[in-house]
């Protein structure tokens, strides 16, 4: 097992996707995702890796750039945050429609306005409908580890989908902390060559991403759609060879302390960490609370989702996006809807946290822990609660 | 779990220095974190930087409002910023200074342990500029004993490369300058 190093994330991101012997990175540095694009920037000019590096003059630009390489048969990287994947929406359809497998990491960061630079997950939710497979990291070695995965599902004959890997700026990205990093020698033997299904080159010429007109666009989207639940079953066995090699497993669904517990708490990112803190806490005063992390985000994972809650009477659902005059936050709507035709569903307590870099404590966790007690036998108001806010 | 919270200015280097107490705590085999106050960082004005080490994996992720010790590495900023906020009673308190604990402590109203040390004159003689980011580190080593002062050989060294010689014989010096004091 490699030796652990000491390393910021956003660094350990960029060397990881080095690793994958990328072809081309085309990254537009915004905050705080800089240190990816210059870490990577900087392995490509030193000569360490044999990758052309597109200094684009948007995030619209590299995103199409990605695309154009993708599709010329290149292992393509790009990284964001915020701004810059709002203004990459336009073309996210198309590259998961194209079936070209872009991987991005996004160093998560709340979305103007006001303009906040901070973290929350405001940038990746509007983008739930793009047809792109999407995880969640939880700590540096996830970054790390995640990053390489990601090539390898994306580019699976079977799958051949754009992956977002969100990584949660600052917290995550600005964190020097321990992690391991593979050896090219180890991500060699995980990873094979980018071998797409057809490429573009003018000896060759072939269309990708022409027009469809009505008698075709529908069976488009129902593939489109397909392919993308099916991907599950890639994802887990790429999660599964990860585990046999490197001995760290990888879950659609995280459970901690989940098992008897009748209120659990459900996070994505790295606010699982802060939050089992508290489960320890109320745990050690025999309370039986839980905590349920989810790390697969598109596509949803169902079954493994209802197996994860399965016994629970309250379900609190930590979101870090808001749906303006919506049903709750994006997770909650989602929990919501997955549950509604279940007998034995627990009641969905539903927070609102951490939104622009607010901090989230162990002892705000526990305070919300406690209102899912409060819960068990009163059966909550439904609706949405923005937690801790001053009126 | 030991948190620290550095103060200094932007541009002074307050980021290299947990930087570099968290890869040698980690060079230790240890579990550490370092990470500066997030968001924008404009030179000359005030700001913190954070250390947790740990002696098994480190979960939580939010800010430290608690710390165990608290560095300064700009004297100019005691009497405007809060240094000692939070800081823990039985705490200690790393300044460069050329005043004396006594005097530290009744400005501050901090009635915990403090050691002082007048960084800034080692990093004059030993650098040539007045930057106390890793001078200070020795003097955080001796107070404390967070890390070991051989584990920093490496981090330096990867960091400053020709200039490490230098930086380590600075912080060697503040090791032993620095005076300790207990108030109480």
């Amino acid at each position: 097992m490699a030796k652990r190093v000491g390393m910021e994330v956003a660094i350990a991101a960029a060397e990881a996707v080095a690793l994958c012997r990328i072809d081309v990175a085309a990254v537009y540095p915004i905050t705080p995702n800089t240190h990816i694009a210059e870490h990577l920037a900087e392995i490509v000019a030193d000569g360490k890796l044999d990758a052309e590096y597109i200094t684009v003059e948007s995030e619209h630009s590299s995103i199409s750039a990605c695309c154009g390489a993708s599709g010329a048969g290149a292992r393509a990287y790009t990284a964001t945050s915020s701004q810059g994947l709002m203004l990459m929406h336009e073309i996210l359809p198309i590259v998961s429609a194209m079936r070209l497998p872009v991987v991005m990491g996004l160093a998560n960061r709340a979305v103007s306005g006001p303009l906040n630079i901070w973290n929350d997950h405001s940038d990746i939710m509007p983008q739930r409908d793009s047809g792109w497979i999407s995880f969640f990291a939880e700590n540096g070695q996830e970054a790390v580890d995640m990053s390489i995965q990601s090539f390898r599902i994306a580019e699976d004959p079977e799958v051949m989908l754009p992956i977002v890997l969100n990584i949660d700026g600052f917290q995550l990205t600005h964190m020097i902390e321990a992690l391991e990093l593979p050896s090219q020698k180890e991500v060699d033997r995980y990873l094979p060559p980018f071998r797409p299904l057809a490429t573009l080159h003018p000896d060759k010429p072939v269309s990708m991403g022409a027009y469809a007109f009505p008698d075709i666009f529908t069976e488009v989207m129902k593939v489109k759609d397909s392919v993308l639940i099916d991907s599950k079953k890639t994802i887990l066995k790429a999660w599964d060879e990860w585990g046999k090699q490197f001995g760290r497993w990888y879950k659609p669904v995280e459970t901690y302390k989940a098992d008897g517990a009748e209120v659990l708490i459900m996070t994505m990112g790295s606010m699982g960490e802060t939050a089992s803190i508290a489960v320890d806490e109320l745990r050690a005063k025999g309370v039986p609370a839980g905590l349920v992390k989810l790390r697969l985000w598109r596509p949803f994972p169902f079954e493994e989702f209802r197996e994860a809650i399965k016994g629970a009477k309250v379900l609190i659902v930590c979101d870090r996006a808001v749906s303006f005059g919506g049903p709750g936050g994006p997770v909650a709507a989602e929990v919501k809807s997955a549950l509604y035709n279940d007998a034995g569903r627990p009641a969905v307590l539903n927070f609102l946290i951490g939104l622009g870099g607010r901090d989230v404590t162990v002892e705000n966790f526990k305070d919300i822990l406690e209102k899912g007690v409060q819960a068990i036998n009163k059966k909550p108001a439904g609706g949405y609660i923005f937690y801790g806010v001053r009126e | 779990m030991i948190e620290i919270r550095w103060h200094g200015r932007g541009g002074q280097g307050a980021v290299t220095s947990v930087e570099m107490l968290a890869l040698a705590a980690i060079e230790e085999g240890k579990y550490a974190q370092g990470f500066p106050s997030f968001g924008p960082e404009r030179r000359g004005a005030p700001l913190a930087a954070f250390n947790r080490v740990n002696t098994h994996q480190i979960k939580v992720r939010s800010n430290i409002y608690n710390p165990d010790i608290v560095v300064v590495l700009d004297p100019g900023l005691i009497g405007l910023v809060n240094v000692a906020d939070g800081l823990k009673a039985k705490g200690i308190l790393i300044v460069n200074t050329t005043k004396t604990a006594e005097e530290i402590s009744r400005i501050l109203n901090f009635k915990g342990k403090i050691a002082t040390v007048d960084a800034t004159k080692i990093a004059r003689e030993e650098l040539g500029a007045p930057i106390t980011n890793t001078t200070m580190l020795g003097a955080v080593i001796k107070a404390t004993g967070v890390i070991k002062l051989d584990s920093l050989k490496v981090p330096i060294e990867h960091r400053f490369g020709k200039l490490a010689g230098r930086n380590m014989k600075a912080l060697k010096r503040a090791y032993n300058e620095v005076k300790m004091s207990n108030i109480n």
